[in-house]
């Protein structure tokens, strides 16, 4: 029975860092990510989406353990100074372990 | 004469975002309105450029742009010296000030439309030209020449931006079709253009309600400085413009050009090249102090400046 336990990664943060992002991810051994616009509130306001500069993604990545601790450290050191960006991750099962 | 109803659009979604009302325009929508600006406007510069010869026109483009790389430099040491922003801002703030609005030319234009007075074919063209240097100038002036990011990739982000495609895709098109070609499309880009810029100005104003809390939060040296700013920057522009011999319309409309700041353009290059300058600084003032400073009062004022040069130079 091979191991189906993995982390999903959430990240919320700026639609101006999408694409960058994205890449960032994949650089950093993500095989994959789903992208939502999002919107909501927090510490930097409300974020409602109504034109490009206040709207917000929520990008999820389903990954390795360490995979998922790459990514924290580096978007931690890259991103949390200056954007606003959450960032969580819980624990998942996956059907094709195989996939991720 | 009576205020012009595209202005009183603003003024609702002004007054239903500062109310809290539930109107808002769909994203998507935004997006095609904008579309439309930027195309109709690009379309109709265009057209008149392919008739005029265009080895005329290269001189004043780059007067035009020079114009762009130094009002920039002109802005950072006044805020750095008298508001004493610190170093990031203060390059944004140059960069969105430097930087052109595509919506108040496009109140420029109709503005100048009621009152029947012509503009220069080349306007849209100086419109591109005005557009990039002052980010370009103000990533400068925020990172110095150290390469922290690639600049390969801020150029694209900035020279390929969809205003920028779209306004120079308008103008090679209609240049190339002529205004035969261009007939069969006026009556949804030339014929519904105020219709357009209604709507586009409706959610201006609840975007521009929407910075009315950063502007209690940061209040008054915003206020000062979106109020001040649009004034002596318009007159170089006015003064440009009738040194280069434009008419009346077109010195008009390059006053209201280097009046106007940009928050489509540069916020978004600002954003990515300059990460620890606060994005609500410059976007409350450009959008929630500069943009309707300059539909309400500031045209007006500028198309007088422009009539007093041409009076007084003849």
């Amino acid at each position: 029975m091979p191991d189906d336990s993995r982390k999903l990664i959430t990240i919320v943060t700026e639609a101006i860092l999408e694409v960058e992002l994205c890449e960032h991810l994949e650089k950093l051994g993500a095989t994959g990510y789903t992208v939502t616009n999002a919107r909501g509130s927090g510490h930097r306001g409300i974020r409602d989406a109504g034109w490009s500069s206040s709207s917000n993604v929520r990008i999820e990545v389903v990954c390795k353990e360490e995979v998922a601790q790459r990514i924290a450290t580096s978007l931690r050191d890259n991103y949390y100074n200056d954007y606003a960006m959450i960032f969580f991750e819980s624990d998942v099962r996956v059907l094709r372990p195989e996939k991720f | 004469m009576s205020v012009d109803p595209v202005i009183l659009f603003f003024v609702l979604g002004l007054v239903a975002g500062l109310a809290k009302s539930d109107l808002r325009i769909p994203p998507a929508v935004y997006d095609l309105l904008s579309t439309l600006l930027l195309i109709t406007i690009g379309l109709k510069g265009g057209v008149e450029l392919a008739k005029s010869p265009l080895a005329g026109v290269l001189p004043q483009a780059a007067g035009v742009l020079a114009i762009g790389f130094i009002l920039p430099l002109l802005i950072f040491p006044v805020l750095r010296a008298f508001a004493r922003f610190p170093r990031a801002d203060a390059a944004s703030l140059a960069a969105h000030y430097g930087s052109v609005s595509v919506a108040t030319f496009a109140v420029g234009v109709t503005f100048l439309a009621e009152r029947n007075v012509a503009y220069d074919s080349q306007l849209p063209l100086f419109l591109v030209l005005l557009e990039v240097p002052a980010i370009i100038v103000g990533i400068l002036l925020a990172r110095g020449l150290r390469s922290g990011q690639s600049w390969g990739k801020l150029l694209h982000e900035i020279l390929l931006g969809k205003s920028i495609v779209l306004l120079v895709g308008g103008l090679a098109i209609g240049w190339a079709a002529g205004p035969a070609g261009v007939q069969p499309l006026e009556p949804l880009f030339f014929d519904l253009f105020k219709g357009v810029l209604a709507l586009f100005l409706l959610e201006m104003g609840l975007i521009a309600a929407s910075q009315a809390q950063a502007l209690r939060t940061k209040g008054l040296p915003l206020i000062v400085f979106g109020v001040l700013a649009p004034l002596p920057l318009a007159a170089i522009g006015a003064c440009t413009g009738w040194l280069m011999g434009l008419s009346v319309g077109g010195t008009t409309l390059l006053a209201v050009l280097t009046g106007s700041a940009s928050y489509i353009a540069a916020p978004a290059a600002i954003r990515i090249a300059v990460p620890e300058a606060n994005p609500s600084l410059s976007l409350t003032a450009s959008l929630g102090v500069t943009f309707p400073f300059n539909i309400f009062v500031g045209i007006p004022i500028y198309y007088s400046i422009a009539t007093a040069l041409h009076q007084w130079g003849g």
